[in-house]
């Protein structure tokens, strides 16, 4: 009888938590497939299944310019996942315009969100007409050169300090047969690259004037074509990568095929996942050495308005668990990316993120140009910049003009 | 109106003033849905299609009009006018090759060679892959590292180049190649058909007449393979004008924007680029074009069959 009723007592001590959490498949969709990628998602995975729900993955491979479409019209085919990953920025915006997206509002003022997530531009980004939308979760920046250690050790050149000498090293590494700059044939990879030459060499001003005041006559001006300049070498150093995605062009960096690439910090997961040491190994310069600015996009999920309850309460349960700091530093660790919160502790960071953390301590950032420019404007200067790369009878003028015409018509 | 009215005369013996609408009920009332979906899908949608074209719609449909300006905007788009140019190129010279090649395959192969079921079956066998299996095995062959080239120059020719595909210039030949490596074997096939429909005797007579060979198959063969022809010529260009997931497969449009087709446009600006009204307008430039095409050819083809 007594140990009766301590058996039903346990039973429901141990029903009830779970009986009010109610095990929910809620299904997120992301195109984190890269090895670094999938391994960091795991952690989300991990803690959300920790919590007595369980996370459906709905990988989708290719890269966000694939995976966008595929999810978008999910939701507006009237099949929305539980949640989803978008660049946080103006890609999900008409979504939210439509209504299709889920307000987080008040669970953001209860749990504070104002106050953890920094810097504040990326909560801005989630917010529309006064109300949040998202949960931004990582902090990606675009301004990184990634340097293999052993390509210049192998051609008696020192590692270069930044991008101008990085140009003058080049001829070295050509004449041993390497690739000096390692670029995939992604358009979105070349379109960024410019980007991070214009804030890199130009300046953050110069970078403000283009992308967010969308200024023609600058974009025509002498100052952009000093990076087109700049554009013309990269593309000379590029000839021969020909690989598409930009993990294999990493991989070129990794195995000393390639001297360098230019790409967002997301590389060092791939680097981290080889068993390469920062420092020792490979190098990065951020601001290509020589205007430690970062644009600190991102990723934030998106939470589609649903009709079932239960499914309803488990997207605020992911919501909190993923801004929850364990989650934050075991994810951002595994990605390479920068944890959106400023109170974790991130002991096992290595050289380069340290050296990401600082800049973001002093307050050296600014807005990455998906939250500037829309998709469309955006899509428009990947094809120039595409086509700039793919053909060396472009003369750097003729693809400034074009560039200045996109930036007059840019919303 | 004289061909209807001479079939309703030769069944008038049997039926008495039969309402032309009332005839076959039966199958006229199985068509409906099939009636029902042509209307509702095909010209509904297309419609629907073409009246948001005139729309700045991004990411959803909406209908504010801004009159032409999608259109104009796509025409002084670069990338709009190379893709154009490649269709155009791909076009006619796929349209050239296959029909040439086939036909040579096909007339080599009517010699009464010995394993002729074996060689059809060869050369119709890529048909049976997909465009995208083709793509990829193509982009493998053609890959500088690994394929073609590789293997000539490890045969020592050391500065033998063969890349197309990551040529600007010349990378849509390297598309055609593999479209032409799928797509003759079924052109042989059915000009091998139109060959066996010639009867023996004229052969038989031309040779009597001590008419070479070579001047029986163009001046009395091919014009009596007319209706063959005409087939083949409308399988190859409703290929060509969707000619989309080939190069998706082997270069995704690259280098750059060196191999991009329309249909690539339109599906990048509606998906990608969240511009709906610029990807409409896009496609029906595309519908209009195969109108274009097909409208003159079909009145030709069966406006003239009424008068006869």
């Amino acid at each position: 009888m007594n140990i009766r009723a301590v058996a039903a007592v346990l039973a429901a001590a141990v029903a009830m938590p779970l009986g009010a959490a109610q095990a929910t498949d809620l299904e997120v969709t992301h195109w984190w497939t890269s090895g670094g990628e999938a391994a960091a998602v795991g952690e989300f995975a991990k803690a959300f299944n920790a919590t007595g729900n369980k996370w459906v993955d709905g990988a989708i491979a290719g890269s966000g310019g694939t995976a966008r479409p595929i999810m978008i019209s999910r939701i507006t085919g009237g099949d929305p996942m539980g949640a989803t990953q978008f660049n946080h920025g103006r890609q999900a915006e008409e979504l939210v315009q439509e209504g299709l997206m889920r307000d987080f509002t008040d669970l953001a003022q209860q749990q504070k969100w104002a106050e953890i997530v920094k810097p504040t531009s990326l909560l801005k980004s989630c917010t529309f007409e006064g109300k949040i939308y998202c949960v931004p979760i990582n902090i990606h920046s675009w301004q990184w050169l990634w340097l293999s250690n052993e390509a210049f050790t192998k051609v008696g050149v020192a590692v270069p300090k930044n991008w101008d000498e990085f140009v003058a090293a080049a001829p070295a590494l050509q004449k041993a047969g390497l690739v000096p700059l390692a670029i995939g044939g992604q358009p979105w990879q070349v379109n960024n690259l410019f980007s991070v030459l214009v804030i890199s060499i130009g300046g953050k001003d110069l970078y403000q004037k283009v992308y967010a005041d969308k200024d023609a006559a600058v974009a025509g001006g002498p100052e952009i074509a000093k990076i087109f300049k700049a554009a013309d070498d990269a593309r000379r150093m590029s000839k021969g990568s020909n690989v598409q995605d930009w993990n294999q062009a990493t991989n070129m960096v990794i195995t000393g095929k390639a001297g360098g690439q230019i790409m967002g910090d997301w590389a060092q997961g791939e680097f981290q996942l080889a068993g390469k040491k920062a420092g020792v190994d490979y190098s990065c310069l951020p601001g290509l050495g020589l205007n430690e600015v970062l644009t600190t996009g991102g990723d934030a999920i998106y939470f589609p308005l649903l009709e079932d309850e239960a499914k309803s309460k488990a997207q605020e349960v992911l919501a909190s668990t993923l801004l929850d700091p364990k989650t934050q530093v075991a994810f951002n660790l595994k990605k390479g990316s920068l944890p959106v919160r400023g109170d974790v502790d991130l002991e096992a960071a290595n050289d380069c993120m340290r050296k990401g953390l600082d800049i973001l301590a002093k307050g050296n950032v600014t807005t990455s140009t998906d939250q500037l420019i829309s998709q469309d404007t955006q899509k428009q200067l990947e094809d120039l910049m595409a086509q700039f790369f793919a053909s060396p009878s472009m003369t750097p003028e003729a693809a400034q003009k074009r560039f200045a015409e996109v930036i007059a018509s840019a919303d | 109106m004289t061909l209807p009215i001479s079939i309703s005369a030769a069944q008038g013996a049997q039926v008495k003033r039969p309402s032309r609408y009332l005839r076959n009920l039966n199958s006229k009332i199985a068509s409906i849905p099939m009636v029902l979906t042509a209307v509702v899908v095909f010209l509904g949608g297309t419609i629907w299609t073409i009246l948001y074209s005139f729309t700045n719609s991004r990411l959803l449909p909406r209908l504010s009009f801004v009159g032409i300006d999608q259109y104009e905007r796509l025409w002084s788009t670069a990338r709009w006018m190379v893709s154009i140019q490649n269709l155009a190129t791909y076009g006619i010279l796929s349209l050239i090759f296959s029909l040439t090649i086939g036909f040579l395959l096909a007339a080599l192969m009517d010699q009464k060679i010995r394993f002729e079921n074996t060689f059809r079956t060869i050369f119709l066998y890529p048909f049976a892959l997909s465009f995208i299996v083709t793509g990829l095995v193509w982009q493998w062959i053609l890959n500088p590292e690994f394929g073609v080239q590789a293997v000539v120059r490890s045969m020592g020719w050391t500065s033998f180049a063969f890349d197309p595909l990551y040529d600007s210039d010349i990378v849509i030949y390297g598309i055609l190649i593999a479209a032409l490596w799928q797509g003759t074997g079924l052109v042989m096939c059915l000009m091998l058909a139109g060959l066996r429909g010639i009867d023996e005797d004229i052969w038989k007579a031309s040779r009597v007449d001590g008419i070479p060979m070579w001047r029986t198959y163009i001046f009395i063969v091919i014009p009596m393979m007319r209706p063959v022809f005409v087939t083949t010529l409308v399988i190859i260009a409703s290929g060509i004008v969707r000619i989309y997931d080939l190069v998706v497969a082997q270069t995704s449009g690259g280098p750059g924007i060196a191999s991009d087709v329309p249909a690539k446009y339109v599906y990048d600006y509606m998906f990608f680029a969240q511009n709906l009204g610029q990807g409409f307008a896009a496609s029906t430039m595309m519908l209009l074009t195969v109108a274009i095409i097909v409208v003159p050819w079909a009145y030709l083809e069966f406006g003239g069959r009424k008068r006869g």
